[in-house]
């Protein structure tokens, strides 16, 4: 449009709460100060986890204002990384390798096994909500291959036994 | 003169093929090859844009280099020998030809790209003729990008091109490339229409048929087309161009390449309105009114008919009351003859200012509004202040250069009466009410007046005395004065201003004062071919004084007789309220248009369908003061006829002297002559200025949109259709909606002229208080008054 924006959009911002916010700064700080943009991935990590673990269109938009950045900028990095989701997820989001090295040590064993445990494939949510399955690339793990991350933690050269473990140890 | 043998040393020795070439450090490999005219393939690597190296298109063999390297990444270096066309290059080209072509589908025929594409083209060269891949294509939904560019968007190859011109060129980044790898989808964010007023380029960078015109979607193909060199019709950059014609039809207008005026761009206003040509509204064949009743007829007759009347009219009431109004993109070959003829029956009234409302400085202005400077220098300004301008929908390619210099550190301010969007990152922006820029460009002067020790001008010294110095001011005024290079520029809005001379004034003292280049940005493609043809009321060509009226007076003072070229009073006036009644009192109106409507069959008696650019020759002078001529492109649609000639002929029938031109370069070359000599440099005097004119409790600010400038732009479909083409509407800001009790989205009953339209309300904090946008120029608010005046405004 032909008129310039000098006000940020308050309803836009007011999408992210005043914790997130602080947390974005926090980020935003150890930046040069004409480089805002480059806390956009930390920003989409803490508006995501803020909304029980996924980003609406809203939210990316939030952050583009937020930030100071084109919204399609925004939406780029929110579709490149398979950390953010842009649909519900379930309460556990089981993210498990099927790159070379975990293949190579049965990492299709895992999935096979979750999906029947849990009832669903791989990109699914289980209907109550806690579990959803997702296929991610190489998390760097090798080492300990086949592995998946839950949360902030990696869970290692995973066994059918130990998946039922630590399904079982969540509620 | 330290340069040359410095230079020489400084130069690396390559060799290319075996061809030994010596280039600047920096040059990449490419555009090293380029310049020797060796080809490499590429689709991602264009010379306007960065270097994204995503299509791998370019690898070369460089000796001692392990593996291919990209060529338009690939820095030179002393000794380096490329191997463009050796067995590893050309099978990593094969290879990386035989992954583009796995998705890519083999729609050519049905394909607006065909003929032109340089995938189709390189594949020819590098691809193979039958495909390993019998897996499935990947196939990517089509994006709605608004009514300028179509989508096929299964038939990219991600060469991000368009998102790079966004992001550089454009200034405003709306396409992007969300997704990964084998799902990644160039698209804007949620599929909006693109609102760049350049985004037609991108359709010309598409390497494949991704991104298309969809105004001319299936319409042809290029090795139908013939190519004519033309001249961009809207604006007085003068945008070089190529308008491609197939069986006496214009197909499309592209861009031709000018390194000194538009690069390779066009703005979309310059590329798409060729689509207004075939309107309904076209007039093909001369048109008489009698008793009431249009009849068409004959050439002969239409102007016995026209001439007779006019000379009536002169009989009765004298050649003064005949007066004569034209639009700034007519030719300087029309303006010259118009004038000719108008002057020739003992008249001055003339004039090309339509929107103009301010004459009082029109004697000691310049010989014509120009820049004083090549659009090329544009790219090296150290500062600027930009007075009454929206450069960037303005004059686009102008906005282009600025954004350049701006990127690389130039300080651009602005003195506005609207907060406009500019992709620049403006140094200061002071907006205020139209009546006070010029106390806020007073405030400059006496600014500058400080920091450079120098005294203000003793005409303007009292005048401006009282004005209060703002930091901004000082600000503006330290970024003029430091500038190696600056330039201070008034465009269309500071030309239109109620006290345009005042500003010209103070822009004159604070270049002078500054030492910055002082430039007009005017309206329309020939402001300045109008100024030299003597298309004003008080200067003949060669600039002997005449007197007569001017384009406001003739509206208000009851003349008898009008010419109108090129213009449709109601949208292009800057009183259109005025101007019709003018029209509909006067005793005899020949309107010489290529378009004929139902308000104009009211006022007019003779309608002569007079030839758009593409169908005639002649000459406009851009801004920089060059003559660009052109010719035709195609014949007169209908009996239409060139401008110059109907003019001409007119002439004849009035037995005048000196209308025996054969053609439209004889005209320019009479022109020609009798202008050769004129000074050129376009500043004008500094004169005493009035800044406690009263103000208007509400004011209008009646900007005319890009896509309101003209008869020609105002009827192309496809950018009608565009954000940036504005309704009838009024803003105002927050503070001056709640003082006149109005609501967003409610109507406002807007009175001006004795006269009431209801408009829907926007609340723009971008409109300073106590002004209502109302846009000029667009169906609603036509019947009002003046664009730049008092107004009243009601809650419906």
């Amino acid at each position: 449009m032909m008129f310039a924006q000098r006000d940020k959009d308050q309803a836009k911002l007011d999408l992210i709460s005043a914790e997130s916010k602080a947390d974005i700064d926090n980020w935003v700080a150890k930046y040069p100060a004409d480089k805002k943009e480059s806390a956009v991935m930390a920003a989409l990590r803490i508006v995501q986890d803020q909304n029980a673990g996924f980003l609406t269109n809203e939210l990316i938009d939030a952050i583009a204002e937020y930030l100071d950045m084109p919204a399609i900028a925004v939406y780029e990095v929110a579709t490149f990384y398979s950390m953010y989701e842009r649909d519900p997820v379930g309460k556990h989001k089981l993210c498990i390798c099927t790159n070379i090295s975990c293949m190579l040590c049965g990492s299709d064993e895992v999935v096979s096994h979750l999906e029947k445990k849990l009832g669903i494939k791989l990109g699914e949510t289980t209907a109550d909500g806690k579990f959803t399955l997702k296929e991610v690339e190489c998390l760097g793990a090798c080492v300990n291959a086949p592995m998946l991350q839950l949360g902030r933690e990696y869970h290692e050269k995973l066994t059918p036994e130990k998946l039922d473990k630590l399904i079982d140890s969540l509620d | 003169m330290h340069g040359v043998s410095d230079e020489m040393s400084d130069l690396l020795n390559i060799e290319i093929n075996g061809v030994a070439l010596q280039v600047k450090p920096g040059t990449m490999v490419i555009e090293a090859a380029d310049d020797a005219g060796i080809t490499i393939p590429r689709f991602c690597y264009h010379k306007k844009l960065s270097v994204a190296a995503n299509c791998r298109m370019c690898l070369v063999e460089v000796e001692k280099a392990p593996k291919p390297l990209p060529a338009c990444a690939t820095p030179v270096t002393d000794g380096m020998k490329v191997l463009t066309k050796s067995p590893l290059a050309l099978e990593a080209q094969k290879s990386v030809m035989e992954f583009l072509l796995i998705n890519h589908p083999l729609d050519c025929p049905i394909c607006d790209q065909g003929g032109e594409c340089e995938l189709q083209d390189v594949a020819m060269g590098y691809g193979q003729d039958m495909s390993r891949y019998h897996e499935k294509k990947r196939v990517v939904k089509d994006k709605f990008l608004g009514s300028l560019i179509s989508t096929d968007m299964t038939r990219c190859i991600h060469c991000t091109r368009c998102v790079r011109f966004g992001q550089e060129v454009a200034g405003i980044m709306e396409m992007g490339a969300p997704g990964r790898g084998e799902h990644t989808e160039i698209s804007t964010y949620m599929e909006r229409a693109i609102g760049s007023e350049m985004s037609g380029n991108v359709i010309d960078l598409c390497p494949v048929g991704a991104l298309t015109s969809k105004p001319y979607r299936y319409h042809g193909r290029p090795w139908e087309n013939t190519t004519h060199d033309s001249i961009a019709p809207h604006d007085c950059v003068g945008s070089n161009v190529h308008v491609e014609t197939r069986r006496n039809q214009v197909m499309r207008v592209l861009p031709k390449e000018n390194e000194a005026i538009n690069e390779l761009w066009l703005s979309d206003r310059d590329r798409f309105s060729y689509m207004g040509l075939t309107s309904g509204d076209r007039l093909l064949q001369p048109m008489v009114k009698q008793d009431g009743e249009w009849k068409t007829t004959d050439w002969q007759n239409a102007l016995n008919y026209a001439v007779e009347g006019l000379q009536r009219v002169k009989t009765a009431s004298g050649a003064e009351t005949i007066g004569a109004l034209a639009s700034p993109s007519s030719t300087t070959e029309e303006l010259y003859l118009l004038q000719k003829v108008i002057r020739g029956m003992g008249s001055n009234n003339i004039d090309h200012r339509l929107q103009q409302l301010d004459f009082a400085n029109q004697d000691t202005m310049p010989a014509y509004p120009c820049m004083n400077q090549s659009i090329a220098d544009l790219d090296n300004i150290n500062a600027a202040l930009l007075v009454g301008s929206f450069t960037r929908k303005d004059q686009p390619i102008i906005a282009h250069r600025l954004r350049k210099a701006n990127k690389s550190g130039a300080k651009v301010s602005v003195i506005n009466s609207v907060d406009y969007d500019f992709n620049l990152d403006l140094s200061q922006s002071v907006i205020t009410r139209p009546d006070d820029i010029a106390s806020q460009l007073a405030g400059v002067v006496k600014a500058l007046a400080e920091v450079t020790g120098k005294s203000i001008p003793d005409v303007l010294a009292s005048s401006i005395s009282s004005v209060t110095v703002t930091d901004e001011h000082k600000a503006i005024a330290a970024d003029l004065n430091d500038a190696e290079n600056a330039t201070v520029l008034m465009g269309i809005h500071a030309m239109s201003n109620p006290n345009f001379s005042a500003i010209s004034s103070l822009a004159n003292a604070a270049a002078e004062l500054s030492g910055a280049t002082l430039g007009y940005l005017s309206a329309g493609a020939n402001s300045a071919g109008a100024w030299l043809a003597g298309a004003v009321p008080h200067r003949a060509p060669g600039q002997q004084a005449t007197d007569g009226k001017n384009a406001m007076q003739m509206i208000t003072d009851d003349m008898k007789a009008f010419v109108l070229l090129n213009m449709e009073p109601e949208y292009d006036c800057a009183n259109p309220n005025e101007a019709l009644s003018a029209m509909s009192s006067a005793d005899f109106v020949v309107c010489m248009t290529p378009f004929a409507t139902s308000t104009m069959r009211k006022y007019a008696d003779v309608m002569l369908p007079v030839a758009p650019f593409t169908e005639t020759s002649g000459t406009y002078v851009n801004v920089e003061g060059q003559w660009q001529s052109f010719t035709g492109s195609v014949p007169p649609m209908g009996d239409v006829r060139p401008g110059w000639k109907v003019l001409r002929v007119i002439g004849n029938f009035l037995k005048l002297d000196g209308f025996d031109y054969l053609a439209s370069e004889d005209v320019r070359d009479e022109l020609d002559g009798l202008t050769r000599e004129l000074e050129t440099n376009s500043r004008s005097e500094i004169t005493a200025v009035n800044l406690d004119s009263s103000k208007p409790e509400l004011t209008r600010i009646g900007h005319v949109s890009l896509y309101a400038v003209d008869s020609l732009v105002r009827r192309s479909e496809p950018l009608q259709q565009t954000d940036d083409a504005l309704a009838a509407m009024i803003a105002v800001n927050n503070v001056t909606a709640k003082k006149l009790g109005l609501d967003s989205g409610q109507m406002a009953v807007v009175m001006q002229s004795n006269t009431r339209v209801k408009l829907p309300i926007y609340i723009e904090d971008a409109i300073p208080d106590d002004c209502a946008f109302i846009p000029a120029g667009v169906t609603g608010s036509v019947e009002l008054g003046l664009s730049y005046g008092p107004v009243e405004v009601a809650g419906g």
